[in-house]
């Protein structure tokens, strides 16, 4: 019974939404109750992130009671997390503290780990031809080469003619491209809405 | 009204093929990406292995949360298909909702394969609220939790490299796939068997999960037939000068 309630309500509250997107203007009234149930997600979606949060310090800690690997990289996590929310609860989001906890410790984490994204990705194009010895992986990496060369600042200044005319034609081509890529992307997300709408696809555990 | 006019033709094309599918399934190209996924699940259930299923950090409240949903209709077939193993499959993703849902979708998935005292709450985690945060966070299960096939489908930005690097340090199989266009350049030169652009979505046709997935994936055909025809006629009425 709760399960086909469950459906029945989620596959309802799609089609307000989606009526009152399509038909604002002849029917106010989905408008207003697309806005309401919008606005009821959001609240929603906030309290998830703290069952989320929940769900991070439970599985570090049973890290640690089981001594696997990285347990105590989870006890650290977790005694960093009650002390920035115990701070952030009291003195709020702009104490000078919680500022030097984001400028101090997660944006020069996060940039490391940009640092060593751009390694990897170097090692990945090096190692391609190895994986994949094929016609498109060659256009890939040339395409790519050609780019680099194009983009990068030359110690002897930009190619006259040369950079311009390689950036336009991978522009043109890849424009062409990403617009065929989006294109599908868009159709599957529409079919997958639809699945759900349908309550074809429950992800909401309805089956 | 256009907008109208394609969701109306694409929700009666996905319901009469479901109606047909039903009847005789479809027969679909082959994609290596998949036949890898199909061998890899095999193995992690005879190795006793475990599978990690990561459906990125996709927020349901933005387009991004198509392949998000995605995710999660595959994460209910791997489930069920997973269900004998020794070593439940673990799930990551990169939002908070997401993550309850993915929770959810296993609990399903095991009701379903009449194997519930398998689930474990603690086997959908949320690993990062940032894309480096989220990445950082699933690096460690790649690598400590023996993971032998890794299933990145989901949206994800350029730190897929890191998590593919991971993978392929470990020797693990992967099969990655995203809507967005940074991760699928990143999967494309990173991973073994690339999925590109709309293969994200075929996954649920490809691991058989039902009638409306393959369904779909046909509906999409047709729709890309005649996003193209339209293209190819107002480039021509363009050239004869024709407006609209």
């Amino acid at each position: 019974m709760m399960r086909v309630l469950t459906a029945a309500l989620a596959i309802a509250s799609g089609i307000i939404v989606l009526l009152g997107y399509f038909l604002r203007q002849a029917f106010p009234l989905f408008e207003q109750l697309r806005l309401l149930l919008t606005d009821w997600a959001v609240v929603i979606a906030a309290a998830a992130v703290l069952v989320g949060i929940l769900n991070l310090v439970s599985v570090q800690m049973e890290k640690l009671r089981n001594r696997q690997p990285g347990g105590l990289y989870g006890a650290l996590l977790v005694f960093a997390l009650v002390i920035t929310f115990g701070l952030g609860l009291v003195f709020g989001t702009d104490h000078p503290f919680l500022r030097a906890a984001m400028d101090a410790v997660i944006v020069p984490v996060e940039a490391s780990l940009l640092a060593i994204l751009a390694v990897t990705l170097v090692y990945a194009s090096i190692r391609l031809l190895r994986r994949r010895a094929d016609l498109m992986s060659v256009i890939f990496l040339l395409a790519m080469l050609l780019f680099l060369i194009a983009a990068m600042p030359k110690p002897f200044g930009p190619i006259p003619l040369v950079d311009q005319l390689i950036l336009d034609l991978t522009g043109i081509l890849s424009t062409a491209g990403a617009r065929g890529l989006l294109i599908g992307v868009a159709l599957g997300t529409l079919l997958t809405g639809l699945r759900v709408l349908f309550g074809m696809d429950r992800p909401y555990g309805g089956n | 009204m256009t907008a109208l006019i394609v969701l109306f033709l694409a929700a009666v094309l996905l319901l009469t093929l479901t109606f047909l599918r039903r009847k005789s399934p479809a027969a679909f190209r082959k994609i290596e990406a998949y036949e890898r996924l199909n061998r890899a699940i095999g193995l992690s259930v005879e190795s006793g292995t475990r599978l990690h299923i990561s459906i990125g950090r996709g927020n349901l409240f933005t387009a991004r949360g198509g392949s998000a949903l995605a995710g999660l209709a595959m994460l209910r077939r791997l489930t069920e298909r997973t269900s004998l193993s020794d070593q439940p499959p673990i799930v990551t993703s990169g939002d908070a909702s997401l993550a309850i849902l993915s929770q959810d979708t296993l609990q399903s998935g095991y009701r379903a394969a009449r194997a519930e005292d398998q689930f474990r709450l603690t086997s959908g985690r949320l690993t990062g609220l940032t894309p480096f945060a989220f990445a950082a966070g699933t690096l460690p299960i790649i690598r400590d939790e023996g993971v032998s096939a890794n299933v990145i489908i989901g949206e994800l930005g350029a730190e897929a490299g890191l998590l593919t690097d991971a993978a392929e340090r470990k020797n693990a199989d992967l099969i990655a796939a995203s809507d967005n266009l940074t991760a699928q350049s990143v999967l494309y030169a990173a991973s073994q068997a690339p999925l590109i652009g709309e293969e994200l979505f075929a996954a649920g046709a490809y691991i058989g999960a039902g009638a409306s997935h393959e369904a779909s994936l046909q509906t999409q055909d047709i729709l890309r037939w005649l996003v193209i025809l339209a293209i190819l006629g107002g480039a021509v009425l363009k050239f004869l000068g024709v407006g609209f």
